[in-house]
């Protein structure tokens, strides 16, 4: 069958089963309960502290088949996920699903682990580097999962994602299992994307390097979701956990397309008092931030809220007044990390808080404005973050369809060009964002209003800004490069991207490399 | 001239660019073109067409080129064969 916005989708995929199909951004009612974990039992003076991962990973049951997550927070300074892997696997445990809330390079070390058959299937967000490329290549016995992270926070609650087993890295945690992500040697700042995990697996097991006397203050993930505590000497390094300042790029290019974003965002109408905004963490997005800053000190307007990846960028605006407050599921670089420990109106929040769409209303809903970067753009409005233009796994969904639904102004900032592909083409390799949440698509070149938004089309209008349509943007693209010929694809389904709502978006084919 | 003289290259592997490498081949054995490029899906065919299409244009019909492109836009395949070329007539 074909999906509302006309991509294949067969309606049995080996592995996954019947699935649904994406039918509009709103389209699917939810019905039904929220999961939970199974009923248990303390008794008081219990000891959760156990010697060692293998203990815990005894002591839970793990069997074959049983799925386990894992947080990403350490990014590339995570030292949990491979050694839990690493243990279960020297067990002798197989099929394992792995759900990890993203996987970044570091875990490049599972490939082995995959090809022994010990991981049979992955659920995350995106994968990069030689683990993208080798999910690719369809070594998974299920094609692998993609979810963003308002949709895992969805499909762990319904119960799409059960849990068996957590294992979350834990900065802080004491005796009790009370855990917070700010302080130790291994802080990483909000420990948003394990708030699902700790409340709907069956079992918790915390892994700590900073073992604490109870109770810690703040508490991020409460004792009464923690089943057993394992102490290591390091749970992630801290250079890979968060850079230094995440700086505003010196690209001339990206800040040309950084500055329109801006003035996008201005003549829309949306940069008024108390606006509310996210920045994607991309060049061009976080640089957007710069531009916009520039004009609340001229206008002498603050903003009411931030939301998302939080960095050092953000954390200085609030700090100098000129946000209130921030929301923050992830922080990505040491100043935000310090901004969350030290700033009471700096909030962690859960990926359901964040993004769910099957809650009550998550943030997202209340932002005016987001700027998202984007690996390619199409004629339609879709866009592409998963994978490149040989259809290769590269990236991940995050959270860019969910701010894109949410938002009131979704602009998506991309190079028209990246070395002689185009970025905005006839279609994109992969749909994560469908077009119809997405309103203006801004290059170096031009930019391109969606043409249901005649409102933002008026107001631009007279701005002096490149406005033109996304066609006459595509054909500047290939009058430069060329019309690129389509890429080899095979019939074998090696990755579904699910939309937030848990209908298939789109699938992604074997390319024939 | 319908051969080249000696070896010779033009460009860069720099990102958008391309580096081409001409060697003098035996008369009537063609013109032989490896290509390595990031795009060689996308525009591999082409990028070679025009890499031969440049030569025949100054007159070439015997040589073995080498090119190692970094997403390079037409112009700049254009020069840089047409570069090495002047390098290789010297």
């Amino acid at each position: 069958m074909k999906n509302s916005i006309g991509r294949e989708i067969p309606d049995f995929i080996p592995g996954l089963g019947k699935v649904t199909g994406f039918g509009g951004a709103f389209a699917y009612k939810p019905v039904g309960r929220t999961a939970g974990a199974t009923l248990t039992t303390c008794l008081p003076r219990a000891d959760k502290l156990l010697a060692s991962i293998e203990t815990a990973i005894d002591a839970v049951g793990l069997k074959d088949g049983m799925t386990i997550s894992f947080h990403h927070h350490f990014r590339n300074g995570d030292r949990i996920l491979n050694r839990v892997v690493e243990a279960i696997a020297k067990k002798g445990i197989r099929d394992i699903t792995l759900s990890p809330s993203s996987l970044n390079t570091v875990n490049d070390a599972l490939i082995p682990y995959i090809e022994q058959g010990v991981i049979t299937a992955i659920e995350t967000s995106g994968a990069r580097g030689k683990m993208g490329r080798f999910l690719t290549e369809g070594h998974l016995k299920k094609p692998l999962h993609i979810r963003s992270h308002g949709g895992r926070a969805q499909a762990i609650e319904s119960g799409a994602i059960h849990i068996d087993v957590a294992f979350l890295g834990a900065p802080a945690c004491d005796r009790y299992g009370n855990i917070n992500g700010i302080q130790g040697q291994s802080a990483c700042g909000s420990l948003g994307y394990a708030i699902q995990d700790a409340a709907y697996a069956d079992q918790v097991v915390a892994i700590t390097d900073n073992l604490m006397p109870h109770p810690l203050f703040p508490i991020s993930i409460p004792q009464t979701q923690v089943d057993y505590i394992v102490v290591v000497d390091s749970i992630g390094d801290p250079t890979g956990i968060a850079s230094g300042a995440l700086r505003y790029t010196k690209d001339p290019k990206e800040l040309l397309i950084a500055k329109y974003a801006a003035d996008v965002l201005d003549y829309s109408g949306y940069l008024q008092q108390d606006f509310s905004m996210q920045l994607g963490s991309g060049g061009a997005s976080m640089a957007v931030g710069r531009f916009i800053k520039t004009k609340m000190l001229e206008r002498g307007i603050t903003g009411s809220f931030g939301v998302g990846g939080m960095t050092g960028v953000f954390a200085e605006m609030m700090e100098e007044g000129l946000f209130k407050m921030m929301f923050d599921v992830q922080s990505f670089d040491i100043p935000a990390i310090d901004s969350i420990k030290k700033n009471s109106n700096h909030l962690e929040m859960s990926a359901s808080y964040y993004a769910n769409p099957h809650n009550s209303g998550a943030i997202v809903n209340n932002l005016d404005a987001v700027i998202l970067s984007a690996t390619e753009v199409d004629v339609d409005f879709n866009v592409n973050v998963i994978t490149d233009s040989n259809g290769v796994i590269m990236g991940a969904s995050g959270g860019h369809c969910d701010t894109a639904a949410g938002a009131k102004l979704t602009i998506v900032v991309a190079p028209l060009l990246r070395g002689r592909l185009p970025m905005v083409k006839d279609a994109v390799q992969t749909v994560v964002t469908p077009g119809e949440t997405v309103d203006a698509i801004v290059t170096e070149r031009g930019i391109a209003i969606n043409p249901k938004r005649l409102d933002i089309i008026d107001k631009v209008k007279h701005s002096g800004l490149p406005i033109m349509s996304i066609h006459e943007l595509k054909d500047i693209a290939y009058k430069l490069c060329g019309k690129p010929e389509a890429i080899g694809l095979s019939d074998e389904i090696v990755g579904v991207v699910e939309y937030r709502d848990g209908t298939i978006i789109d699938v992604i084919r074997r390319p024939i490399l | 001239m319908s051969k080249l003289l000696k070896a010779a290259q033009a460009g860069t592997v720099e990102s958008s660019d391309i580096l081409i490498s001409l060697m003098p081949a035996e008369a009537a054995t063609g013109i032989q073109v490896e290509l390595v490029s990031p795009t060689l899906q996308q525009y591999g065919k082409h990028i070679k067409n025009l890499i031969i299409e440049t030569l025949v244009f100054h007159g070439i019909e015997d040589v073995q080129v080498y090119a190692n492109d970094k997403g390079a836009l037409d112009c700049t395949i254009k020069a840089r064969v047409k570069t090495a070329l002047e390098r290789a007539g010297e």
